[in-house]
Parts: C-alpha cells; sequence; structure tokens
C-alpha cells in the first residue's frame, strides 16, 4: 500500500511519454507496480497462510475428528474432544459435569501468566526508565547486555536456573555455608520456581517495548511536572505512565500470551506436578491418545489469547478517542 | 536463460544426491534417549561399513506418533513390550523372522516365545527391567519394598517423593497397591486408586523424569523410578537401593524390530542379529543398566553389573512382578482421566 502511495501521480508521468501509439503508460506502469508488489508480498503471503493458519486449520479439523486408539485421528465427525475439554462423564456414576481438572488447569495457567506479567512490568520498568535516561551513546551498550540471554537456548536457560535454585543448588550452598538455614530450602519443584523461570526468560520481551516508547518520552514534560510541583509519584502516574502506555501494553502482551502456553519452564521448573495448559495438551497428544481433545484445548488457548487481545484493542482504541 | 540452467544443475545436483543418500551402506536407529551405546553402533559401523544414525524419542506414544505419520526414512524401532501389539497389528513392523536368525540360540529361552510377540518372528531384545522405588537410606532407612513408598509415604518422606510421570506404570503400581489387576476396568477398584493417588499427592514434591542425576545429587531422596536408572544412581551415591514393592509392581522390555518401510531392511536384519551377540548385548547393558535377555553376555557385562540387586531380582520379590499388559482403549482414557485429576 504506501508503494502505491508513494509512486508518481498519472499527470506526472504521462506527460514525457506522449507516446505516438497513444498508449497509456501510465496506466500500465501502475498495472506493473501493482503486479510487481503483489509478487514481492507472495513469499511472505504464502508462509503467513500456509505456515500461520495451515496447522490452525488441521487443529481445527482434528478437533472436530475421533479419536483413534492408538493416538491420532479416525475420519469421522465427532463433537467429544469440544465436549471434554469443559465437561466430563463422571466415570464413576455416568453423571455429566464439569471437568474441574481441565478448569483448574486453566485457572492456574490464567493466574500465573497474570503473575508473571505483573512481575515483568516490576522488573522490566525501572530497567527500560534506566536504560533510557542514560547517554545516547550508551544506551545501546544496556540494550545490547539485555539481549545477551536471547543467545542461549531456552532450555539450557531453564536448566541453568534450576542449578541456581535446587537443593544442593547455588542458593542454598551458599545460604547454608553462611550459616542461615541449616536445612535447604525447597525452591525447585514449586510455583515459585515456575514463575522465577518464567520471569526470567520474559523479562527482556517487557524491557525490549517499554523502552521503544520511553526512548520517544520527552523527558522536559517530566521536568515541567517537577517545576509545577508535582510529587514522584504524581509524576510516575500522570506523566511517563500515560506517555509509555503503549510499550507497557505491547509488552504485556507479548509477555502474557507465550506465558499462558508455556511448556517447557513448568516442566522443568515446576516439577510436572501441578499441570499448565502447554503440558495438559502435551498429555492428550502422548500418553492421553486424546488428539481431538488435545487439538480443542489448543483451539480455546487461542481463543482465550484473541479474547484478550480484542478487550485490549477495543479498551485502547475507546481511550485514544477519549483523549483526543 | 542462465538462472533455468543453474536451476536445472542444482535439480540435477539434489537428484544425485538424494541417491546418494538412499545408497546402502545406511542404517537409522530410531531409539529411547540415553539408551543406545555409542561403543557398539562404533562396532557394527565397523563390522559391516554401514553408516548409522541414532535418533531419539521420549516415549512410545511420541514414537508411534511419528512412525505412523509416515516419510520418518527409519529402519529400527524399540518399542515396549506393551506396545509391540500395537505396533505389529497395525502392520508397522516388518516380519523379520529373528527366530531364524544365526544368534537365536543365545536368546535366554525365557524370553524366545512371549506374548507380545509369539516366536519371536518380529522383534529381539534390547532391554528389560523393573519398575520399583528407589530411596536413599541416608533419609528413610525402612523397608524399600513396598509401594507405600509413593501411595503412602513414611514421615520422613512426606513432601520429597518424586513419581516418574509414566502413567501406566504408575497407575499399575497404584492399582496393585490397592489389590487390583493391571489393567482393569472395574470402577470401584479404579475409584479406590484414585482416591488413594488423590490422597497421596500431596505429598509428594514432584512429578519428573531424570531421576537418576537428582537421585545422585539428593536433589530427589524417593521416587518411582526404574531399575537400570537407580543403579547408575547407586554408582553415584552408595545410600541409593532400590525396592521391589511386594504388593506387585511391573516388569518391562523393549525389543528392537526392523520397520515395515525401513530403507535399509537388509542392514537392519543384520544389526538385530549382531545385537543377539552376548559381546554386543554385554555393551548394550554396560551403557544404559539394565539386563538385556541374551544368555552368555554377563561375562561380558561390567564387574559392578554382576549380582547387582537392581538388576538381578532377588527370589522373594519374582512372583510379585509381572509384564503390563497393553490396556485396551476405553481403559487408557479413563487412566488418562484419573491421571489429569492427579496433576490439577
Amino acid at each position: 500500500m504506501a508503494a502505491q502511495d508513494t509512486s508518481p501521480a498519472p499527470e506526472e508521468v504521462a506527460a514525457p511519454t506522449m507516446a505516438p501509439h497513444g498508449t497509456d503508460y501510465a496506466a500500465i506502469a501502475m498495472r506493473r507496480e501493482r503486479r510487481n508488489n503483489l509478487a514481492l508480498v507472495s513469499p511472505a503471503l504464502l508462509i503467513l497462510v500456509v505456515g500461520a493458519s495451515g496447522p490452525l486449520v488441521v487443529m481445527l479439523i482434528y478437533s472436530f475428528l475421533a479419536a483413534g486408539d492408538y493416538g491420532g485421528v479416525v475420519w469421522e465427525f465427532s463433537t467429544q474432544g469440544w465436549f471434554q475439554v469443559f465437561l466430563q462423564r463422571d466415570m464413576f456414576d455416568d453423571t455429566i459435569g464439569f471437568a474441574d481438572a481441565h478448569l483448574s488447569i486453566f485457572w492456574r495457567s490464567l493466574s500465573l501468566a497474570f503473575i508473571t506479567t505483573v512481575l515483568c512490568v516490576i522488573f522490566g520498568f525501572p530497567t527500560a526508565y534506566f536504560i533510557a535516561t542514560r547517554p545516547p551513546e550508551q544506551r545501546s551498550l544496556w540494550l545490547f547486555l539485555v539481549t545477551i540471554p536471547f543467545w542461549t537456548n531456552l532450555l539450557i536457560r531453564t536448566y541453568a536456573i534450576m542449578e541456581v535454585i535446587r537443593n544442593e543448588g547455588l542458593v542454598n550452598t551458599a545460604l547454608m555455608k553462611a550459616g542461615l538455614i541449616s536445612q535447604p530450602i525447597q525452591m525447585l519443584y514449586t510455583d515459585f520456581a515456575i514463575m522465577l523461570g518464567m520471569t526470567y526468560v520474559y523479562l527482556p520481551l517487557m524491557v525490549l517495548p517499554l523502552y521503544a516508547s520511553m526512548e520517544k518520552l520527552d523527558f522536559r514534560l517530566v521536568e515541567a511536572s517537577y517545576d509545577l510541583y508535582a510529587s514522584r509519584m504524581n509524576t510516575l502516574r500522570r506523566i511517563i505512565l500515560p506517555l509509555v502506555k503503549p510499550g507497557l501494553i505491547a509488552g504485556s502482551i507479548l509477555v502474557f500470551v507465550p506465558c499462558l502456553g508455556a511448556y517447557v519452564t513448568p516442566r522443568v521448573l515446576g516439577g510436572g506436578k501441578r499441570l499448565m495448559l502447554g503440558n495438559l495438551i502435551e498429555l492428550q497428544f502422548g500418553q492421553g491418545r486424546n488428539w481431538p481433545l488435545g487439538a480443542a484445548l489448543s483451539i480455546t488457548l487461542l481463543l482465550i489469547v484473541m479474547v484478550a487481545l480484542l478487550i485490549y484493542v477495543r479498551n485502547a482504541s475507546r481511550q485514544g478517542g477519549a483523549h483526543g | 536463460m542462465k538462472w533455468t540452467t543453474g536451476a536445472g544443475l542444482t535439480a540435477a545436483a539434489l537428484l544425485a544426491s538424494t541417491g546418494l543418500a538412499s545408497a546402502e551402506g545406511k542404517l537409522n536407529i530410531f531409539n529411547w534417549g540415553n539408551y543406545t551405546s555409542p561403543e557398539l553402533i562404533e562396532k557394527f559401523k565397523k563390522e559391516y561399513d554401514v553408516d548409522v544414525t541414532v535418533t531419539d524419542y521420549d516415549s512410545n506414544d511420541t514414537a508411534l506418533a511419528k512412525v505412523k505419520a509416515g516419510g520418518h526414512g527409519f529402519d529400527i524401532v524399540v518399542p515396549s513390550h506393551s506396545y509391540m501389539p500395537i505396533w505389529i497389528n497395525e502392520g508397522l513392523l516388518l516380519e523379520s523372522r529373528p527366530d531364524q536368525m544365526e544368534n537365536f540360540e543365545h536368546m535366554s529361552d525365557r524370553w524366545k516365545d512371549v506374548d507380545w510377540d509369539p516366536g519371536r518372528r518380529f522383534s529381539v531384545p534390547w532391554q528389560w527391567g523393573t519398575t520399583g522405588m528407589a530411596v536413599n537410606t541416608s533419609v528413610y532407612d525402612g523397608d524399600p519394598n513396598t509401594s507405600a513408598i509413593f501411595m503412602d509415604p513414611p514421615e520422613e518422606l512426606v513432601g520429597k517423593v518424586n513419581v516418574v510421570p509414566e502413567m501406566i506404570d504408575v497407575m499399575n503400581l497404584a492399582i496393585r497397591y490397592v489389590g487390583g489387576e493391571p489393567c482393569t476396568s472395574d470402577r470401584e477398584v479404579l475409584r479406590k486408586t484414585r482416591d488413594a493417588m488423590m490422597a497421596a499427592r500431596d505429598k509428594w514434591m514432584s512429578m519428573d523424569y531424570g531421576t537418576t542425576e537428582k537421585l545422585a545429587a539428593g536433589d530427589m531422596v524417593a521416587s518411582v523410578n526404574w531399575n537400570g536408572s537407580t543403579l547408575r544412581a547407586r554408582m553415584q551415591n552408595p545410600d541409593i537401593v532400590y525396592g521391589y514393592p511386594r504388593e506387585g509392581y511391573p516388569l518391562w522390555m523393549d525389543s528392537a524390530a526392523v520397520l515395515a518401510d525401513a530403507q535399509n531392511p537388509e542392514n537392519a536384519k543384520l544389526f538385530l542379529n549382531f545385537i543377539m551377540d552376548p559381546e554386543n548385548a554385554a555393551m548394550i547393558s554396560n551403557f544404559a543398566r539394565y539386563a538385556n535377555g541374551i544368555d552368555g553376555s554377563e561375562q561380558y557385562m561390567a564387574e559392578d553389573m554382576k549380582g547387582a540387586p537392581e538388576i538381578d531380582v532377588p527370589e522373594e520379590f519374582q512372583s510379585a512382578g509381572a509384564f503390563n499388559p497393553s490396556c485396551p482403549p476405553e481403559v487408557q482414557q479413563m487412566y488418562t482421566q484419573i491421571w489429569t485429576q492427579l496433576q490439577k
């Protein structure tokens, strides 16, 4: 679209090309450009359509099929997969009730993802602020430092966290050597471990968008606020926060969404005793041999994320309208 | 034009290289992770001048799903006994007739005619073992030979027990603990099992794999665990003992078989015969520390494995062990429901 907008207006092109045959070169040029644009965009479109929508369509179809006896699906229509997402037939008295196990796993995933997002804001905001207030020539160095964890594979970083917090790990050994505790503190395999791991892993995803909006922040406004006797809290709340809100929201989405479907971190650090959504889905595709349920659960996860995003978009546009 | 020629050449080169790839002298093994002795592979390579690739999987279901999907390019797979009938009935395995191979005579009589592969027409024992209890005696020095270690943990182990998330093994241990039969669909028994497990799980620390290192390091002091893994842990930490639950515990055997759509079936058959040679079978055991089912391999085994209590099941506990049958799908579904409840 942008390319078309910047293309020369037809009149300008038409003037020097008054062709003897009376051909409309301008129209041809525009058509050609449109065709070229399409050709240039098509690889990206193809990847998006085939790579992103393709698997989703497969999941959607699978969720309406019957489960194969040994995994896989049988090609006959069935709503069992969807039925089992929220409801279950009690295996002992055949009554139909809510699938409380699934609901509580959904709830755990939502709350852990939410808390992790809040933690990322708490740690990410000062970090981004710190970087944004450095002299410009230093900023890239700090940003560079923030991205260092990305150089290492997620699984390895998660195992590194495990080494730090396990019973014979760094923290416990240090505390015991210092004589502060006599028994190791059980940190591994707790919800604390899951949140620590996820906060560590996703923190850069909060810092980077926050930094992007803070970098654009006009710090003269902050000074002006102080000049007008606003307290620090007031300045933060009424000047800085509204201005960096887009970054804050972008960061929160970037953290919340992957946390909701996190698989590796709860598995390695949480000890697998309490499932999160990602692990529940994996169970259905693996030992549970119930692919339709797994597919339906995946799509439910997707829908939750979409609803969350829609609420955000509606709120953002309403507020944008109100503030002009 | 130039571009077209270039593309043509590239295509030709690609064709040629894939042509080479399917040439003889290759073998692709699809096996459990951390389970294949590199020494064994090296020896096979040298002896038959075959290029061997090993790819890992982490569960029977993963392996089954991958192979069923097709296009995998594997020649050998090593399913557990309870999955073997599925593999055979779904037509995924080649009837390679190990019973007619040269080294078949070395197979222990006990394994020559088994329920999951009568007459050994498809598969060769890789390793077999038991699922029981691993306990660190410096924390709990009571009797380890009971499923109560995880179903009703003694005070010293409350909040410290790990349970490997291997659904069928754990469910069968629990069912036998409350007095039922493996793969039962008896609702009364299942209700009892569920209630007992729900009460027990609050006393567990985790449901995780990777038990060998964690038991050795002291991160886990008790766990439902496999015998060979426990042996490896004990070699690093002498406080670890292995218990055989007297209420009943599962036996298992993983067997190597040739895939029906193998690219290199002849090399795969050579490999099956190769691992029935006692010296080679011993290499498998020396690596993963499980028994192998080949007579005469003992003399080649590492010193620490000979007479190890984790490998040689003591007389008094032999009758409590039984092979997990292959549970019918509807039973599997009930187990999954209980299993999900357990981890909610």
